[in-house]
């Protein structure tokens, strides 16, 4: 298997420690004028996303973690399965909710996304930046009723709540950021 | 792994210099100041060479060299030649023939070295001067850092109490299994090949990660009394054996690196030994061990103290500066 070398170390770099898969998120190089290289290490835990941090001396090597990117579409979810299909072979990967992190809220069947394989198996899962989504149900909005309630939680087609400007309506198409999760216009229909 | 032929594709705008013009003006100012301080302690500038057949033999520094070919059609065969890690060699050479008081401003070269804090080519202020104990060596450095920083003398600590101020234990005295302790204590969390290695190493990082950053927080200052595994080209006195060795740091940075210099020949040949051991049991190709400098040191090398500064850092703290791209017109990514 691959590995990298402490010269080789870097932000964004995908190695394996004790088994699971991280991603380097931080690289300081501290080097005495004599003494060994130290390499002071934040490292994610793509599978848990938890945080290590780690000092390694020059020398040192890390795995290369086996991941690789693909486009793939968000074919149907079924309870809180939600399954997709690689563009590319047209192989059927599943994810469970939980490992979908937030990005159930915006998947909707024929969505293209991008997906993080490990050993073959899927571990994350980003849909694009903006996705165009319906507006299931919202309260409606009360004539007269203006300075408190400028904004209010709707739910979107996915089963997902968001925050809109009061204006939304029920059946509305709105446009999402899924990055931060937060309402961006009204779209066309 | 590394990017490959990133030097052609590079976007335009990389023509042009990291660091303002007011920073490198700032620098040039700092030189000129740097050489009147010279001038007015009575020293005299010299130059050694770039190139040479020696090198400093130390375990963790790696020299870069180049070759000077006998036939242009066959540029890889023929002599090599090293680019100085330092010119200690040269100025100590200086020194044994009758130097009195030198100082020299040149580049340097350490491979492998690039960060925030470090470009494999950089500026260093190197001087020795004859009869200088360490004390000596300390306020000559002290005097300096405030002509050129304006952030009064430098307070002076040892090795032993900033260690046992910081992390609590004795550092000529802890064994590895107290020293990992702390680390972990510490919140030091070191990789797992720290355990096949040396009581050094351990120190090298508490003293990296734990007490560098707070040294030099106020005032500057200089840490001396190095362990005596930690020598390197200085000598060895006391008990507990420390070396007369000294840092100069200010806000954490690492400035300066001083020696009450070796002069006993048979002690550099053992060290020069032990570190070529040491560097094969890391993998590292050996580096010569005989060189002018030892034919030096065989004919006597006065009594002195040298220090070797490191210029761009010194820029960098006077600017403001997070990095030495900050300061210095092309860092080796623009170079």
């Amino acid at each position: 298997m691959a590995s990298y070398n402490t010269s080789d170390f870097k932000r964004g770099l995908k190695v394996q420690i004790d088994g699971d898969p991280y991603l380097m998120v931080e690289c300081l190089f501290v080097k005495p004028g004599k003494g060994n290289a130290l390499y002071k290490c934040r490292l994610r835990n793509l599978l848990r996303n938890t945080m290590l941090d780690r000092t390694y001396k020059g020398g040192d090597s890390l795995e290369a973690a086996d991941v690789t990117e693909i486009k793939a579409q968000f074919l149907y979810r079924q309870q809180d399965t939600f399954v997709f299909m690689d563009n590319a072979n047209y192989e059927q990967y599943e994810l469970t909710k939980e490992q979908t992190d937030d990005a159930w809220k915006y998947l909707k069947e024929g969505m293209e996304c991008s997906m993080v394989l490990f050993n073959n198996s899927p571990i994350s899962v980003s849909p694009p930046n903006h996705v165009v989504l319906k507006v299931e149900y919202a309260e409606p909005a009360v004539k007269g009723n203006t300075a408190t309630n400028l904004t209010k939680p709707v739910k979107l087609e996915t089963g997902a709540e968001i925050t809109c400007p009061a204006f939304v309506e029920m059946g509305d198409t709105i446009r999402v950021d899924t990055r931060t999760g937060e309402y961006l216009e009204r779209a066309k229909a | 792994m590394s990017d490959q032929g990133a030097s052609h594709g590079n976007p335009p705008h990389e023509f042009l210099p990291s660091a303002d013009w007011s920073r490198l003006q700032l620098r040039a100012r700092l030189l000129a100041r740097t050489r009147a301080f010279f001038a007015a302690c009575g020293f005299l500038e010299v130059e050694t060479p770039l190139l040479s057949a020696d090198t400093v033999v130390d375990r963790y520094l790696d020299p870069l060299s180049v070759t000077l070919p006998n036939d242009p059609r066959m540029p890889e065969q023929g002599r090599k030649l090293w680019l100085q890690t330092s010119p200690e060699f040269g100025m100590k050479r200086l020194m044994a023939a009758g130097g009195q008081a030198i100082y020299q401003i040149t580049r340097a070269f350490r491979g492998g070295e690039s960060g925030p804090r470090h470009n494999p080519e950089f500026t260093i202020v190197e001087w020795y001067r004859r009869g200088d104990t360490m004390g000596d060596g300390m306020q000559l450095l002290s005097d300096l850092a405030e002509a050129l920083l304006g952030l009064g003398p430098a307070d002076r600590v040892s090795y032993a109490e900033a260690f046992g101020w910081r992390v609590g234990l004795d550092p000529h005295r802890a064994t590895v299994d107290q020293l990992r302790a702390a680390a972990e204590r510490l919140n030091v969390h070191a990789s797992g090949s720290f355990a096949e290695t040396d009581r050094d190493n351990w120190l090298n990082l508490l003293v990296a990660l734990v007490v560098e950053p707070e040294l030099g927080k106020t005032r500057p200052t200089i840490l001396h009394s190095y362990p005596a595994s930690q020598a390197a080209l200085a000598r060895v006195t006391g008990d507990p054996p420390v070396a007369e060795r000294f840092e100069l740091y200010v806000r954490g940075v690492e400035l300066a690196n001083g020696y009450h210099e070796l002069v006993d020949p048979e002690v550099l040949r053992a060290r020069n030994r032990a570190a070529n051991l040491a560097r094969a049991a890391d993998g590292r190709p050996a580096l010569p061990e005989v060189s002018r400098l030892l034919a030096a040191m065989d004919h006597g090398l006065p009594d002195c103290t040298g220090v070797a500064l490191g210029f761009d850092r010194v820029v960098m703290l006077a600017a403001g500066a997070e990095s030495l791209a900050g300061v210095t017109a092309f860092p080796i990514d623009r170079a």
